[in-house]
């Protein structure tokens, strides 16, 4: 066999050169520059109505990816996003990962969440339960089956458990609040519970069941109020102490200890060299703020935000 | 009437009629489930009934409207569109059977018509097969490694320029979470079904129509062109439709790969697609943009949004997503016919 037409070997040849040597590639002018989120999925409501709002008023384009707290602490390591959310404190070996890589993150906490805890509407007998009984319930190795095992006036029927999962901020933020230390290598709580690491799918079970309990962010409760009854939490042995989660005791703290802050986590390096990442943040930390409350979360008092903004300038030297 | 004969003859068409029976439920069982599946979509999608309202949420409202074709994403149910996913499974789609039907019609070529029958091919069968049964995630997660990431090589982003023509078509180093990367994975995951299938019609291909071709003369690229691939086509089609069907619902590795759960803009920024004609260039945007699929917009509605009206308007977006798959299907079996008419021996 041999190529009897030297035009075709040679287009072939040269398009197949062209292929492994290309050539740097420009950047047409104008070209939109993309501001990548990914992170939690407690935050993502709320970075995706920023982005929403950003895109038609400062016309910045973004993309929000929900990947849950853990796994947007590893692309924001790996630089293969700008900004990543967060519904916990970045962990040392997570900065350690960042640092390795040359990443300089800057943390802004941008609201706060009150994990709520929530029964059955039908559910008549239980208004407020202690951190203690809280812990009880949800320790590992639990015995505790049934609500009359909680109070003795309440009900000897199971209890249907409906919890996050192992991947979820919030799993690791009510384990780390109610039941504190445990062993390496324990799981924290007990395993006998439903677990999801959809929200909603959490909400359909302890809705579906008179004897369920389950406990995720405010703003799942806040969407689906008809159909749950919040329960309080008191921070001390007696139940009479009890608050129940709403926008002033979570923002004044007195819902303790299952409020939480909710962070974004930026890329320095984005924010001093992309435009449109520092402006995205600034829009995050000024109009979005409307955002958290329109989800049902709570926002940061103004000193706190203050402060953000100030880091923010600071970074990006205006 | 007793006589043994013609009892005997009375229960074999007894069995014979059982089994007609059996075979007829088998397939009524499949429409009817699917028929259930489209009637409560409808219902939900359309406001006429919600059978999983709990009569709280609104369920008069109908939901599949033009907005959900035209507009984006939006937090507001009453607002929000799928346009960015159905132009991102749109274009996935394509660059998926533009990279896997061609080579895994030349791997089943290659099987069925050059490779002598020895250990290293009946391996290569093998693992073809076994690759066809491994977990989508899987290729997700190979994806990630060698598409997104590949494998770390460059430490900084960077993008080349490959000359096209109408423009410099981009392409980033690593591919990073571009379409690229999500068809390149898409394309590993069906290869296997593709080949598998493709190995089937051209076996089905009976060896006197090669016999006869050769013996008239004709080099054996000339059997393959003009014969026997056009006599396996119809079952070739029959594989890539399957596959890419499946394509376009998965939704694992997409995620791992980096499809996004918001989008405010259509691959490569096109408006419409009358920017393709005003500006062909822009096509060349495509493979290194962001994207997201229609499954993963749908997975995103139903459980990460806690607006509970969001379900019903992911009813709508399914019922929109079979609808294109149907239509991208009917296009395939319309292909089909159309080229096994043209064969006649």
């Amino acid at each position: 066999m041999s190529f009897k037409n030297p035009t075709l070997l040679c287009s072939v040849a040269l398009t197949l050169s062209g292929l492994l040597a290309g050539c740097a590639y420009e950047e047409p002018a104008g070209n939109v520059v993309v501001v990548e989120v990914a992170g939690s999925s407690t935050v993502y409501p709320v970075s995706a109505r920023v982005a929403e709002a950003a895109d038609s008023a400062i016309g910045v384009k973004a993309t929000v990816a929900s990947t849950g707290t853990g796994t947007g602490m590893e692309r924001l390591a790996n630089k293969e996003c700008d900004i990543t959310g967060a519904s916990r404190p970045m962990k040392d070996a997570e900065l350690e990962n960042c640092e390795k890589n040359g990443v300089d993150p800057l943390s802004l906490k941008i609201g706060m969440d009150g994990l709520s805890v929530v029964v059955n509407p039908q559910n008549d007998w239980c208004d407020a339960l202690t951190t203690a009984q809280l812990k009880k319930l949800w320790e590992h190795g639990s015995e505790v089956t049934t609500w009359k095992q909680l109070d003795d006036s309440w009900p000897d029927e199971k209890i249907k458990l409906f919890g996050p999962d192992d991947k979820s901020g919030t799993f690791d933020y009510f384990n780390e609040e109610i039941i504190g230390e445990v062993p390496e290598g324990q799981s924290p709580c007990r395993e006998d519970y439903t677990p999801a690491v959809q929200d909603n799918v959490l909400v359909e079970g302890v809705k579906g069941d008179k004897y369920a309990l389950g406990y995720f962010g405010y703003a799942y409760y806040v969407m689906n109020k008809e159909s749950l009854k919040i329960v309080g939490v008191s921070n001390t042995d007696d139940a009479a102490d009890a608050v129940k989660p709403s926008e002033a005791t979570i923002e004044d703290g007195s819902y303790a200890p299952l409020s939480r802050p909710l962070f974004i986590y930026v890329n320095k390096e984005a924010l001093k060299t992309k435009p449109e990442v520092a402006k995205f943040v600034n829009y995050y930390l000024n109009e979005g703020q409307e955002a958290v409350s329109a989800v049902g979360y709570v926002k940061v008092p103004e000193a706190t935000l203050e402060a953000a903004k100030a880091s923010v300038a600071e970074v990006t030297g205006k | 009437m007793s006589d043994p004969y013609y009892q005997r003859l009375q229960r074999r068409h007894l069995t014979s009629k059982i089994f007609a029976g059996v075979c007829l439920i088998s397939t009524w069982f499949g429409l009817v489930v699917l028929a259930v599946l489209m009637t409560g979509l409808v219902l939900k999608a359309t406001g006429t009934w919600d059978p999983t309202s709990t009569g709280a949420a609104k369920a008069t409202e109908n939901w599949l409207t033009p907005t959900l074709l035209t507009h984006q994403i939006s937090a507001d149910p009453e607002k929000a569109g799928m346009i960015a996913s159905i132009w991102g499974t749109t274009w996935l789609i394509l660059m998926t059977a533009v990279m896997s039907v061609p080579m895994g019609v030349g791997a089943a070529i290659y099987l069925e018509e050059y490779a002598r029958e020895n250990i290293l091919t009946r391996f290569i069968r093998l693992n073809i097969s076994n690759l066809a049964g491994v977990p989508s995630i899987v290729f997700g997660i190979l994806g990630l490694t060698a598409f997104v990431r590949m494998f770390g090589m460059f430490s900084e982003a960077s993008a080349i320029g490959i000359p096209m023509g109408i423009g410099m078509l981009k392409v980033p180093l690593p591919f990073g979470k571009t379409l690229i990367s999500g068809a390149l994975t898409l394309s590993l995951l069906i290869l296997p079904i593709v080949i598998i299938a493709s190995q089937e019609a051209l076996r089905s291909v009976p060896q006197s129509i090669r016999h006869a071709a050769l013996a008239i003369g004709a080099t054996k690229w000339q059997t393959i062109w003009y014969q026997v691939l056009p006599a396996s086509l119809p079952g070739i089609m029959t594989g890539v439709i399957l596959a890419l069907s499946r394509a376009i619902g998965e939704t694992a590795p997409i995620i791992v790969v980096g499809a996004v759960s918001f989008i405010s803009f259509n691959p490569g920024y096109l408006e419409s697609p009358t920017d393709l004609v005003s500006d062909p260039n822009v096509i060349l945007q495509i493979p290194a943009s962001p994207y997201t699929v229609m499954p993963l917009q749908i997975y995103n509605w139903v459980l990460n949004s806690p607006d509970p009206e969001f379900k019903n308007v992911a009813s709508a977006a399914i019922v929109v997503l079979l609808t294109i798959l149907l239509l991208m299907n009917g296009m395939a079996v319309y292909i089909r016919n159309h080229f096994s008419k043209r064969l006649n021996w």
